[in-house]
């Protein structure tokens, strides 16, 4: 079996695993009671905190835990629309291919009478440093740009956007969730005020993640309740689950540089490997992009039955095709990048990481190879293609 | 729970009646690329008997095992049986869909009529 779907989740790491068993056990009490089994969960709560923290140059106090990734993109979002909207700015600048975590608040902001705007993000996936400036007003209040896109793995030249946003005195906020634990991240040097991050990108358990949140900008408390997180976040703690995704975070930093290398190189061997399929395309610049990420188009055949066959042959993958995302449409990140619904529906990405070995990467390859020839064997558009009656796109 | 029933998965796996008839008395293509499902299906016909049927898809695996099914469920019945053919019995030969996979099996039974009425406009009918 060879599961290359990272991006979707990753599998706890045993540190992290361990951490979670122990500390269900010997944290079973409430971090917010005085007696002494409460008060050793607000230890182990705070230091998770502040090895987090550390990790990305952060302080502890600007850490917020949350479920997860999708509620942290929430709380920055509509934080800064609320500080926006109090002094009577009301735009907000993202891309087309941000995670639906992001596009679904804007969506809802809209409502609110916020005026979105979604940069282009070009063919290869990158947004251009000169059309976020130019997109700047006056009564804008927030630009929200992912680090590293979940489908094709490009990475965003966060440092320089950062810096175009605090020049122009606006708040700046990353989902990191892909990036992080894979690609070197440091609130400082990429000049973010607010940082989303899931644990079960990296090795962490899922249903925790946490938000950096700058000191001295005013967050919006999403689930009212107890005083946890200062305020800003209500519920008892996942003091286990917590600790474990700061395990996991420390194993991945300290790792960093060395598996970088290692998946790296693996990746660059897929995409070799996949480009030799004729009438392919990799989606995305081909090294501005995370490790472990390889995404490519076929003409003539439909991503949901490639992942099916792949699956027979113990290869776990995914696909942006729109029967696996269960819309009528294709991945709007593939037609952000402009690829057509015709070749957008034939889309494979498969997301290693450094357990995968050299012989992975050449079985995977194969089957790949396999599985597209024979789809494309009985595929009419295939074969339109093939006896010219269609132009091949790819 | 899988995603779809085990004769979804056997006729997906070794679809059945897979390929081109050159000599074809009925074709018909629906479907479109945009969406993600293309089906076509080529007939042979003696004497008012579907002798032959062949079929190519570009679609996901309940397009390619509905296909599979519906040719199986022609093959050698009579011109008036295959025209009653319905998406509802191509899903029920299969063991089901799920609903949003359904459109798959709308999809079979318009590929099918479309061939038939390709034959019969062939037949100056
Ligand atoms: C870029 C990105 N943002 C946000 C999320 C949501 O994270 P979570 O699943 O922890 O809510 C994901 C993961 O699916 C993601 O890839």
């Amino acid at each position: 079996m060879i599961y290359a779907d990272n991006a979707a989740t990753t599998k706890m790491s045993k540190a992290a695993i361990d951490t979670m068993f122990r500390l269900v056990n010997d944290t079973w009490g409430n971090a917010s009671s005085l007696y002494s089994v409460g008060q050793t969960s607000k230890e182990v709560l705070e230091q998770a905190r502040e090895d987090i923290a550390n990790l990305i140059g952060a302080e502890p106090k600007e850490i917020i835990f949350t479920s997860g990734g999708s509620e942290a993109d929430n709380q920055a979002i509509l934080s800064a629309a609320k500080i926006g909207a109090s002094k009577g700015k009301k735009h907000i600048i993202s891309s087309a291919f941000e995670h639906h975590a992001v596009l679904h608040t804007l969506e809802r902001l809209k409502e609110d009478g916020f005026e979105i705007t979604l940069l282009d993000v070009h063919e290869d996936g990158i947004i251009r440093e000169d059309e976020l400036e130019d997109a700047i007003r006056e009564d804008t209040c927030l630009v929200t740009i992912m680090y590293a896109n979940n489908e094709i793995g490009t990475v965003q030249p966060i440092s320089r956007l950062g810096e175009i946003c605090k020049k122009h005195n606006v708040l700046f906020h990353t989902d990191a969730v892909q990036a992080i634990g894979h690609i070197p991240v440091n609130v400082n040097d990429d000049n973010v005020d607010m940082l989303s991050a899931s644990a079960h990108k990296f090795h962490g358990p899922k249903g925790v993640g946490f938000l950096y949140v700058k000191k001295g900008i005013r967050v919006t408390n999403l689930i009212n309740g107890g005083a946890q997180e200062k305020g800003r976040r209500a519920g008892t703690e996942n003091v286990p689950g917590i600790a474990a995704m700061a395990v996991a975070l420390k194993e991945a930093v300290e790792s960093l540089s060395e598996n970088y290398e290692n998946v790296s190189k693996k990746r660059d061997c897929l995409i070799e490997g996949l480009s030799k399929i004729e009438h392919s395309a990799l989606n995305g610049d081909a090294k501005k992009r995370l490790p472990g990420n390889v995404n490519f188009c076929f003409e003539g055949i439909e991503g949901e039955s490639l992942l099916l066959l792949l699956d027979d042959k113990g290869i776990m993958a995914s696909s942006g095709s729109a029967c696996t995302s269960g819309s009528l449409d294709p991945s709007h990140v593939l037609l952000a990048i402009g690829r057509v619904h015709d070749v957008a529906h034939g889309s494979l990405r498969l997301t290693i990481n450094e357990e995968t070995t050299d012989e992975d990467v050449e079985y995977i390859i194969k089957a790949v190879d396999e599985v597209v020839t024979y789809l494309r064997s009985f595929s009419p558009i295939w074969r339109d293609l093939v006896a010219g009656k269609k132009q091949f796109i790819l | 729970m899988a995603l779809y029933s085990e004769k979804v998965m056997d006729h997906f796996r070794n679809p059945r009646n897979v390929g081109v008839i050159e000599d074809a008395d009925g074709v018909g293509e629906v479907g479109n690329a945009k969406c993600g499902d293309i089906m076509k299906m080529y007939l042979k016909i003696d004497n008012d008997i579907i002798s032959d049927v062949k079929f190519e898809t570009f679609g996901c695996g309940s397009a390619i095992a509905s296909s599979s099914m519906a040719t199986e469920l022609i093959k050698g019945k009579p011109i008036s049986e295959a025209m009653e053919l319905t998406n509802k019995a191509v899903a029920e030969a299969l063991d089901g869909l799920p609903d949003y996979k359904m459109h798959c099996s709308v999809l079979a039974e318009e590929a099918i009529k479309s061939a038939l009425d390709d034959y019969h406009s062939k037949q100056g009918k």
